[in-house]
C-alpha cells in the first residue's frame, strides 16, 4: 500500500498536467470554435428565408463567408418589448435562451431585416417549451408584416421521429409558408391543429405521435410573435406615413 | 563455469499472432456490444443516421486506444487506491479533446451528438478494457487492445446506423459531404416512389428512426452471430 503522501502527489500532478494541456488545446482551438458556433446559428436562422437566397441556393450550399457577408449586409435591430430600438447592439449578439429567463418586460428582441431583390424579410427569433426541453424558432415575415415568408424550428431533446420532427422533417416548416398571423387587423398568430389544418390561412397540420410539441409549437409562436407586436405596429405605421 | 543465458529483448512493436487476436477478438467472439453487451445506451441514441455513427465511433476508438495506452504506461506508478479516479482522469480528458476537436473541425455534427461524446467517459467499454487489461499488461498490447475494442463497437455502430437511416430516412451518409438519397418521395432521391411504378407503396418506416429499433436490430445482430459462431452459445 502506498503512502498518502505519495498518493497525493500522484494526483496533483496527474491532474495539474491534464489541467494544463487541456486548457492548451481549449485556447488553441477556442476562436475557431466560437466562429463555427457562430456560422451555425446564423445558418439556422437564414433557413427561415431559405426560399429567397441570393442566386436561388440553399442554406447548406452557402459557404461560410456567403453566410457571414449575408448578416454583415443585413440590418439588425434590437428592440424592447414596447417596440423601442435599443442602441448600441445588434441582433447577433442577442442570446434568445439568456433573454429567455429575464423577466418579460426586461427582455430584449432580435430582429433581421434581409432584402432579396428589393423585398424586405423580418426574421423574428422566438423560443418556448416543447415536451422535454426548449424549442426555438426563426419566422420571416414578407414586407406586409402579415405573411409568413418561411420559418424553421430547433430543439434541444425533442424525440426523434416524433416531436424532433419540427426541425428533421423540411415539409412542418414549409407548412407555414404562407401562412398570415393577422386576420382584419387582429393578431392571431398560428395554430398547429392536431388531426389536420381546418383553416387555410392561419392553421397548420400538427405531427401525428407529437401532441405535446406541436401545442409547444403553436404557444411559442402566440406569445413569441405577440412580444414584437408594438414593434411591428410601429413599423406599419411609419410605412404608412411614407405612402 | 555457468554461462549466463543472453536474453533477448523483446521489442517493444512486436506484431504476431497474439497481437492480431487482440485487434479482431473484439470484433467477433468478444464484441464489446454484441457479446459482452456494454456500451448499449450510446448505441441505440447515436445510430439513427451513418454519419454521426461513424464519428461516434473513431471518437471511441480514439478515446479507447489512447486512454489504455496512458493507463499501460503508468500502471506500475497508480496508487491501487485510487486507480479507477486515475483512469476516470485519463478517460474524461481524453474525451474533452474529442469534444474540442469536434467543436473545433465539424459544429453540426459536434451539435447532433451533444451530450453523448460527453458520455463516452461513463461507457462501460472503456474503463472495463482499462481494469482488465491495460493495468496488467505492457503499453503496446493495451493499445492494440484499446483499439480492437472500439473497432469492435464502432462496428456494431456503423451497422445499426446503415440499417436504420435507409429504412428510417431513405438515405446514406445524411449531414456529411457525401450525402446519398436512396429513396423518397421527390426528384433528389435515387428511387423517387411519387412516380415509381414500383415502390410507390414504399414508405419511411418511423420506427427505425426511433432509438427502440436499434435494440431489436442488435437483437437481430447478436441472434445471427450466435447462429454461425456456436461456441458463443450458452449450453447450460
Amino acid at each position: 500500500m502506498e503512502s498518502t503522501k505519495y498518493v497525493i502527489i500522484f494526483i496533483l500532478i496527474l491532474t495539474g498536467a491534464v489541467a494544463i494541456s487541456l486548457t492548451g488545446l481549449r485556447e488553441a482551438t477556442k476562436s475557431q470554435a466560437a466562429t463555427n458556433e457562430d456560422i451555425f446559428n446564423k445558418r439556422a436562422i437564414l433557413t427561415a428565408v431559405e426560399n429567397y437566397l441570393p442566386g436561388g441556393k440553399k442554406v447548406s450550399e452557402l459557404s461560410d463567408q456567403e453566410v457571414l457577408a449575408l448578416f454583415d449586409e443585413m440590418k439588425q435591430p434590437v428592440v424592447n418589448m414596447e417596440g423601442e430600438p435599443i442602441e448600441g447592439v445588434k441582433a447577433e449578439d442577442i442570446n434568445m435562451a439568456k433573454e429567455r429567463k429575464k423577466p418579460e418586460p426586461e427582455r430584449r428582441l432580435p430582429v433581421y431585416i434581409y432584402e432579396h431583390d428589393g423585398e424586405k424579410f423580418y426574421i423574428l427569433s422566438v423560443r418556448g417549451n416543447g415536451l422535454w426541453d426548449e424549442i426555438w424558432g426563426n419566422i420571416a415575415l414578407k414586407s406586409d408584416l402579415n405573411t409568413v415568408a418561411g420559418a424553421a424550428f430547433d430543439h434541444k431533446g425533442e424525440t426523434p421521429g416524433l416531436g424532433a420532427e419540427i426541425k428533421d422533417n423540411p415539409a412542418f416548416a414549409k407548412q407555414f409558408q404562407g401562412k398570415k398571423i393577422y386576420d382584419d387587423g387582429e393578431y392571431v398568430s398560428i395554430k398547429v391543429r392536431k388531426g389536420g389544418a381546418k383553416d387555410d390561412t392561419y392553421e397548420v397540420d400538427g405531427i401525428s405521435g407529437a401532441t405535446v410539441t406541436a401545442d409547444g409549437v403553436e404557444e411559442m409562436l402566440y406569445r413569441g410573435l405577440k412580444y414584437y407586436q408594438p414593434y411591428l405596429k410601429d413599423l406599419k405605421q411609419q410605412s404608412l406615413l411614407v405612402q | 563455469m555457468a554461462e549466463t543465458a543472453v536474453k533477448e529483448k523483446e521489442p517493444v512493436f512486436q506484431f504476431g499472432k497474439n497481437e492480431r487476436k487482440l485487434l479482431t477478438d473484439p470484433l467477433n467472439d468478444n464484441n464489446p456490444i454484441t457479446v459482452q453487451v456494454l456500451g448499449i445506451c450510446s448505441a441505440l441514441a447515436v445510430t439513427s443516421l451513418v454519419y454521426p455513427s461513424l464519428v461516434m465511433a473513431i471518437a471511441v476508438v480514439f478515446v479507447c486506444a489512447f486512454s489504455s495506452l496512458f493507463t499501460s504506461l503508468l500502471r506500475n506508478y497508480i496508487p491501487k487506491s485510487v486507480r479507477m479516479i486515475v483512469q476516470l482522469v485519463i478517460i474524461a480528458s481524453l474525451v474533452t479533446v474529442v469534444e474540442l476537436t469536434l467543436k473545433y473541425l465539424n459544429y453540426p455534427v459536434y451539435k447532433q451528438l451533444s451530450v453523448y461524446i460527453g458520455l463516452i467517459i461513463t461507457n462501460c467499454i472503456v474503463m472495463g478494457r482499462l481494469e482488465a487489461f491495460s493495468m496488467a499488461n505492457k503499453p503496446w498490447r493495451s493499445f492494440l487492445d484499446g483499439v480492437g475494442n472500439g473497432l469492435g463497437y464502432g462496428v456494431i455502430l456503423v451497422a445499426v446506423g446503415v440499417v436504420r437511416e435507409i429504412f428510417g430516412k431513405g438515405s446514406l451518409f445524411a449531414g456529411s459531404p457525401i450525402e446519398l438519397k436512396i429513396i423518397g418521395p421527390t426528384a433528389n432521391y435515387l428511387i423517387n416512389t411519387t412516380d415509381s411504378v414500383m415502390f410507390g407503396w414504399y414508405a419511411n418506416n418511423n420506427l427505425m428512426v426511433l432509438p427502440a429499433s436499434a435494440m431489436f436490430i442488435i437483437g437481430i445482430m447478436i441472434w445471427i452471430q450466435r447462429s454461425y459462431n456456436t461456441k458463443l452459445v450458452d449450453v447450460s
